[in-house]
C-alpha cells in the first residue's frame, strides 16, 4: 500500500513536470503554430500522468480517472486544431524562421485579399 | 446500419454510467440502461459518426496495435518537445507542409488529424478536401512532402483496416 502511494506521487511529480516544460515552450516558442505545439503535447502526458498518478494514490478512483483521461486524449488536440485553424483564417503569419507555408498558397484569399483592400 | 450506431453508443454510454457511478446493483443497471436507450435511439436517428466502424477480430487487433503506437508516439513527442523547448540555441526549423490522405470515413480522418496532433513534431491545422495541412516544429526544406507523407502514412495503415 505505501509502495503505490509512493510511485503515484513519484508519477504525479514527473507529470507535473512535464506541464513545467509546457510553460517554458509557451514562453519561448517565436509564434502561435509553435506555441501551441508545445502546449498541447507537454500538457497532454503531464495531465494523464498527473491523474495516474492521483489514481495510483487512490486506487477506488482509478477506474474514474481512466474516463477523464480518455476525455483529455479527445479534446485536447480538437481544441489545438481549432486554435490553429482560427489564428490562420484570422490573418495571423507565422514567425520569419517558417520556411514552407503550403497553407497560405492554397488559402490564398484571407491574407492578401486583406492587403489588397488596405 | 443505424442499429449498429444506436448499439455502440448505448454500449459506450452504459460503460460511461457504471464507471461514474461505481457500482453494479441493479437499480443501477436498470436505470442505466433505460436512460442510455433514451438517448441512443433518441439522438441516433440520423447519426453516420459509427457507420464505417468495422467490428471483427482484424479490426480489434488492429486497434490494439494502433493505440500502442499512438502512446509510444505521445511519449516521444513530450520528450523531443522537453528537448527542443529546454536547448539554449532552440532548434526549430518550423514549415507548414501537405499531405493527402486516402481514408475517406469522417471518424478516421478524425482520429487520424488528432493522432498526427500528439505525435512529436506535427499539428494538424486544417483538411480541406483529401489534404492535411500539417505545421511541423523541425522539417528540412527540401523534403516537406516526404515528412508529411510519413507523418500520415504511420497512422493510416492502421486506420484503414479499422474504418475501411
Amino acid at each position: 500500500m505505501e509502495h503505490l502511494k509512493i510511485a503515484g506521487a513519484i508519477i504525479t511529480l514527473i507529470g507535473s513536470l512535464f506541464v513545467l516544460f509546457a510553460a517554458i515552450g509557451l514562453l519561448r516558442m517565436p509564434d502561435i503554430y509553435n506555441r501551441i505545439q508545445a502546449g498541447t503535447k507537454a500538457s497532454t502526458l503531464g495531465s494523464i500522468l498527473t491523474l495516474l498518478g492521483i489514481g495510483l494514490y487512490h486506487p477506488d478512483w482509478l477506474l474514474k480517472i481512466m474516463l477523464l483521461i480518455v476525455f483529455i486524449v479527445i479534446s485536447n488536440p480538437v481544441s489545438s486544431h481549432v486554435l490553429g485553424r482560427a489564428a490562420h483564417f484570422a490573418g495571423i503569419l507565422p514567425s520569419e524562421k517558417t520556411h514552407t507555408n503550403k497553407l497560405k498558397e492554397d488559402t490564398l484569399e484571407t491574407p492578401t485579399t486583406k492587403e489588397e483592400k488596405k | 446500419m443505424k442499429i449498429k450506431a444506436i448499439s455502440i453508443i448505448f454500449v459506450i454510454l452504459f460503460a460511461v454510467w457504471l464507471i461514474l457511478n461505481n457500482s453494479v446493483s441493479i437499480e443501477y443497471l436498470i436505470s442505466g440502461a433505460a436512460i442510455a436507450l433514451l438517448i441512443s435511439f433518441g439522438f441516433c436517428k440520423e447519426c453516420a459518426v459509427f457507420n464505417d466502424l468495422r467490428i471483427t477480430p482484424k479490426a480489434f487487433i488492429y486497434t490494439f496495435i494502433f493505440l500502442s503506437v499512438f502512446l509510444w508516439e505521445l511519449i516521444k513527442a513530450n520528450f523531443v518537445m522537453a528537448k527542443t523547448v529546454l536547448s539554449p540555441s532552440l532548434p526549430i526549423n518550423p514549415g507548414i507542409v501537405r499531405a493527402d490522405t486516402t481514408l475517406k470515413s469522417k471518424m478516421a480522418r478524425l482520429i487520424l488529424a488528432n493522432a498526427i496532433t500528439l505525435t512529436p513534431g506535427t499539428f494538424t491545422i486544417d483538411i480541406i478536401g483529401d489534404t492535411l495541412y500539417i505545421h511541423c516544429v523541425n522539417v528540412n526544406i527540401d523534403d516537406t512532402e516526404e515528412y508529411g507523407k510519413q507523418a500520415v502514412r504511420k497512422f493510416e495503415k492502421y486506420l484503414e483496416v479499422i474504418y475501411g
